[in-house]
């Protein structure tokens, strides 16, 4: 077993693969041209063969399938069942176009005209933000970590994977994750998130998601060639004036390493039901043990000590 | 387009990310207003107030191509004296009989020109419906056409197209945008700066449409409208340019092109009618134009007669042109339907539809559906159509008994298209062939095995038939070659009937162009459009190069008719003289010898720029060098419509059947006076005042698609759509009580709905004129038309809610902009349901 925090250039080497292993593959999700028609999402569930939530061959079952009351948004969250997930987000941001121009027609605002149903005189506009979530495939993945059956492994694509055949169903990697991303399926137990389909990767084929995404919002590739892109990409649309920009789990310096799976946001993270600042939650493992072995130490001497003290 | 659209909306995409500019004009804000940089909500049904002043912004600000719009358009062309627009006659054009509430168009002409027929019908009723064919010819080309109308090159005359135009748009002001659609002025410049800064010599801009502008009484001059804009923008047959169709289904351009249509044949040749064109020689003179490529009709119905009845076709029996059926009236979806509903319809094929839930006013639907014979489904799920008698929701309140509908119905399961080998034509006409990936389950069978089967069964019946009648079936050719597939279905090769489509010589080899065509009988085809499909003896639609691996426009991805022509007209990409326009901007130009460029051009290969056709009366062959407009009589592109349309030259802005406003612009007129309507009991329209004070339209979504035969039955799109809904501003909502996520239902005249409510700032009210001097807010409210009561995501149908009003030219009804009223809770059931509706149209006054 490898480090558990800070930087890393080759978690694959680090978790024991040879030095010839194949290159570390990601996604980068690109938020700012996702149009939210969500075919990430039921291409995932068409490859991975994952149930429908709600609805079964045989009929929605009354009020089993309904909607979430959250506009487009009917998935909710990643979980046991959807590895890909499309949030929405409705804003009201400040108007960006000029302010409204008055031409003096005097039929338009007449005193006492506004009233319950009025059109709105807020200079502001709506904004939809859509954005695919995924798996982030952590440099530094707790889930992995705490796995007691070896069930999560880092493949040797550089990616985190939970071989279902092995889960116990503990559920210690739930908690585990810093995003909140793998889950157990009701009805099964065990516990299942993107695979970033192993399957395809190892047949050469791009994962499902990225292969169905008509506008190259989700794409994959090589980390490091995606990072650079990334980077080209941020600094397209800062120059045209996009300040809310930014780039999510891009940076290997942060608390999990750097995601294999990172974003371009077009808001804070918290927008989208990210964590602003997500930390491996193993990270203090090592000075946790360090911790408990000096404690352990300090009861052994003291206890020894006691015993010393008896025999005089 | 990114919600109906997404796969084809990676263009745009990819567009804006080498820096266009998006703007998308919606009552709704969706999906493609998220990615747009600019979303400009407007009243349902007033687009053609704001494209009218988008004209008037290019009018009277000199923002028009002046070279393009002076060579290539009709701007100079003097129109006949008796012409008068809307401004004289209180908002109608010339000619209008308030008898019949239709137009005779003959004074729309041309000065010393005539546009319309030959001089061979004077009858009058006659004389309309040819101009109703005409207007079907269109469809791929211009109406016919003959003599040289007079032009005023200065464009001053006052009769000149351009100064009529300018008189017609003069009061489409920024203010009276505002006041129709609830557009803000500045808003409106933003656009108008945006499309006119990015139309010149460098650059081009494209309009793209869906159901959004066709689903409306006015719909054909909607598109007009955006066609004389883009005219005057020099925005057709350039690169980047142009109006794109976004069809509604995968090949709805393929069922245009090889028709569904009852009044067209193949390639868009009109459909003969009964007692007017007797010959094959009458009807060729009496529908083909003399000039362009409209000029050779009879070679290319020759050939299709070749294809459809082969050896038993000769020259002494007019190639059976008599087999071909003969309209007698009006048999186009509505009318039929009403005439099931009175039990003259003995039967009726249902394929890939759903009438029942997915055509407006779906109860008088049902009501056609119970009064046949017998019905034939044939779809991949048990859909509403097939299952109206058992549980439709006439059933439900007691309207209809089961047991005493007498329709006999029949249910054949059909493979889908993974399932069969066949092609999509898409809106860019671009054939592309789909190979079949797994055999069909159980009974399940192709469209092609149903109609070939059915064919062979119908021909048997009839083969020692010695009634005349059965001629046309005897004579009819039906020998495709089967492929049996490793289930032991015997399918129809598809490739064949491809290889049919595309023609042959007389020797059996593939033509490759239609001008190869000849009207002696010695080549044969299916659809002379779709000539060079199979050319080489190559199924040119399967080709499938990748884009990165050719240039912009990919002639190697599948084949677009005509010619694997990748843009229309495009010989007016460069200037008269035949040289490109701009360097950016260059599609194809005169080398000295002949047209070349990067696109097939889309002119006669060694007609120089300076042509002048000695004859107006030889086809192709009297195209001037300098005429792009190929099949347009005259080889310019119309800002005016002379001939081929049945409600007015100039589009000019209308109200929808149902309003809640006056119409600002013609306050005498309210909707399209020569819209078809059909008022009955069970068609009844909404009055437009307090009972109906809101408007509706209706849309898709991403995850479902039409009326759900393909997608309610899918469990990984139900679970990201489960449910019917309506969409509400939360303004709306404070006004009536709605709750996000409760129920509420929406009224009209004709039935009411329920759907979960989704409460959303991306409903935005508009603030437009009252018509009395003031204003008023117009709430709208989104009602997706994908459910039905079958299938796992059930909900009630957007159709009920509508009515049939029709749009004259191509009878398409009116869905996108309607009235009504919304309320809390879900709708009544049963017989409540009925107590209801006949309450709401008691207090608005429309039964006793």
């Amino acid at each position: 077993m490898g480090s558990l925090s800070g930087p890393l250039d080759d978690p694959t080497r680090d978790a024991g693969y040879p030095a010839d292993h194949p290159g570390r593959v990601g996604f980068f999700t690109d938020t700012s041209v996702c149009i939210g028609c969500k075919a990430c999402e039921v291409a995932c569930k068409e490859w991975n063969a994952l149930p429908a939530d709600g609805v079964s061959d045989r009929g929605a079952g009354g009020d089993v399938l309904g909607m979430a009351g959250m506009g487009y948004d009917n998935t909710g969250g990643l979980g046991g069942s959807t590895y890909r997930h499309v949030a929405f987000v409705e804003q009201r941001v400040p108007a960006s176009r000029s302010a409204p121009t008055d031409l003096g027609m005097p039929s338009m605002d007449l005193p006492g005209a506004t009233q319950s149903g009025e059109h709105r005189a807020d200079a502001t506009e709506v904004r939809w933000l859509m954005s695919s979530d995924v798996c982030k495939h952590c440099t530094h993945a707790a889930c992995l970590d705490v796995c007691p059956t070896g069930s999560l492994i880092r493949t040797e694509h550089g990616t985190v994977l939970v071989q279902s055949d092995i889960c116990n169903g503990c559920g210690y990697c739930i908690p585990a994750c810093p995003y909140g991303v793998i889950d157990q399926r009701p009805g099964d137990g065990r516990a299942f998130k993107c695979t970033m389909c192993q399957d395809r990767l190892g047949a050469g084929m791009a994962p499902a998601c990225a292969t169905a995404c008509p506008t190259e919002s989700i794409r994959f590739g090589p980390l490091d060639e995606l990072r650079a892109e990334a980077d080209a990409r941020l600094a397209t649309l800062q120059s045209h004036g996009v300040t809310g920009a930014r780039l999510y789990g891009r940076d290997p310096d942060d608390g999990v390493g750097g995601d294999g799976a990172f974003f371009l946001l077009l808001d804070e993270p918290e927008v989208y039901g990210l964590p602003p600042d997500p930390v491996v939650t193993t990270r203090d493992l090592p000075s946790m043990w360090r911790h408990a072995a000096a404690a352990a130490l300090a009861v052994a001497a003291t206890v020894g000590a006691a015993f010393v003290g008896v025999r005089r | 387009m990114a919600e109906a659209h997404p796969v084809g909306f990676q263009w745009v995409m990819e567009a804006k990310r080498r820096g266009a500019t998006v703007i998308h004009v919606d009552p709704r804000f969706t999906r493609t207003s998220a990615v747009a940089d600019l979303h400009v909500p407007i009243r349902a049904g007033t687009d053609i107030a704001f494209l009218g002043g988008l004209i008037r912004y290019v009018l009277e600000n000199d923002l028009w191509f002046d070279e393009y719009v002076r060579a290539y358009t009709n701007a100079p062309m003097i129109v006949r004296e008796d012409f008068r627009d809307t401004e004289d006659l209180d908002g109608l054009f010339s000619g209008y009989d308030p008898e019949t509430g239709s137009y005779d168009v003959h004074t729309w002409q041309y000065a010393d020109a005539d546009v319309e027929a030959s001089a061979g019908f004077r009858d009058e009723q006659r004389a309309m419906a040819q101009e109703h064919e005409r207007g079907e010819i269109a469809g791929s080309g211009g109406a016919p056409f003959t003599g040289t109308p007079t032009r005023d090159d200065t464009l001053e005359h006052p009769r000149c197209v351009f100064q009529l135009l300018r008189r017609h748009y003069a009061r489409y002001t920024p203010e009276m945008v505002q006041q129709v659609c609830g557009i803000e002025p500045d808003t409106f410049l933003r656009v108008a700066r945006a499309l006119t800064d990015n139309s010149n010599r460098e650059r081009t801009s494209a309009f793209c449409y869906a159901v959004g502008w066709t689903h409306h009484t006015v719909g054909v001059q909607y598109i007009r409208a955006a066609s004389v804009l883009q005219g005057l923008l020099g925005n057709i047959g350039r690169p980047g340019g142009g109006i794109l169709a976004l069809r509604g289904h995968a090949s709805i351009q393929g069922s245009t092109d090889i028709p569904t249509l009852y009044d067209l044949l193949p390639g868009y040749i009109p459909m003969p009618h009964a007692h007017r064109e007797q010959d094959l020689a009458s009807f060729v003179v009496n529908n083909a134009g003399e000039k362009g490529y409209w000029g050779h009709m009879d070679t290319y119905l020759v050939s299709l007669l070749k294809a459809w009845f082969g050896d038993a076709a000769t020259r002494g029996n007019d190639f059976c042109f008599d087999h071909l059926p003969r309209l007698d009236g009006d048999h186009s979806s509505f009318p039929t339907v009403m005439a099931q509903a009175r039990g003259e319809v003995p039967g009726y094929f249902v394929i890939g539809e759903n009438p029942a839930v997915g055509t407006a006013n779906s109860r008088q639907q049902r009501r056609g559906l119970a009064n046949l014979e017998w019905l034939v489904v044939r779809d991949l799920n048990m859909i509403e159509t097939a299952t109206f008698w058992q549980d439709g929701p006439e059933i439900a309140t007691g309207e209809m008994v089961t047991e005493d509908i007498g329709t006999e119905v029949f249910f054949l399961p059909a493979a889908n298209h993974t399932e069969k080998d066949g092609t999509f034509t898409n809106t860019q006409r671009l054939l592309q062939w789909h190979h079949k990936a797994v055999e069909p389950p159980g009974d399940c069978r192709s469209d092609l095995w149903f109609y070939y089967e059915l064919g062979k069964r119908l021909k048997a019946r009839v083969a020692s038939s010695t009634d005349p009648r059965d001629r046309p079936l005897q004579d009819l050719t039906w020998d495709y070659p089967v492929e049996v597939g490793p289930t032991g279905i015997a399918e129809p090769s598809a490739d064949a009937v491809l290889r049919e489509i595309n023609g042959r010589h007389a020797d059996g080899t593939p033509l490759s162009s239609y001008t190869e065509m000849r009207a002696d009988g010695s080549t044969s085809g299916g659809c002379w459009i779709y000539t060079g499909v199979y050319a080489d003896g190559v199924n040119q639609s399967a080709r499938r190069r990748p884009g990165r691996e050719q240039d912009l426009l990919a002639h190697e991805w599948g084949w677009a008719w005509p010619a694997n022509r990748r843009v229309l007209y495009n010989r007016a990409s460069a200037d008269p003289d035949g040289k490109p326009w701009s360097e950016r901007k260059k599609l194809v130009w005169w080398d000295g010898e002949r047209w070349t460029g990067d696109d097939v051009p889309d002119f006669p290969a060694t007609t120089a720029p300076g042509h002048v056709p000695e004859s107006q009366t030889a086809g192709a062959a009297s195209i001037a060098g300098n005429e792009p407009f190929v099949m347009q009589g005259d080889g310019r592109a119309w800002l005016y419509a002379p001939a081929g349309l049945l409600d007015g030259p100039m589009p000019a802005h209308y109200e929808p059947q149902e309003s809640p406003v006056p119409n600002a612009l013609y306050p005498a007129q309210g909707a399209n006076p020569a819209r078809q309507q059909f008022p009955s009991p069970e068609n009844t329209y909404n009055p437009s005042g307090e009972h109906f004070p809101y408007v509706f339209t209706t849309f898709r979504v991403t995850e479902h698609h039409t009326a759900g035969g393909m997608s309610r039955w899918t469990p990984r799109l139900n679970e990201l759509f489960p449910e019917m809904f309506l969409e509400v501003s939360p303004e709306l909502a404070a006004e009536r009580g709605l709750r996000n996520n409760d129920w509420g239902h929406v009224v009209t005249a004709r039935s009411a709905i329920e759907g979960r409510i989704v409460v959303t700032d991306r409903a935005t009210p508009l603030r437009v004129g009252d018509g009395n001097g003031g204003t008023r807010v117009i709430h709208q409210i989104g009602v997706p038309w994908h459910w039905g009561p079958n299938g796992l995501s059930t909900g009630d149908a957007a159709n009920e809610l509508l009515s049939v009003a029709l749009d004259p030219n191509v009878h398409i009804m009116e869905t996108k902009a309607a009235t009504c009223d919304i309320r809390p809770g879900r709708r009544p059931r049963g017989p409540a349901l009925v107590r209801y509706l006949a309450d709401r149209r008691r207090a608005a006054g429309l039964e006793e």
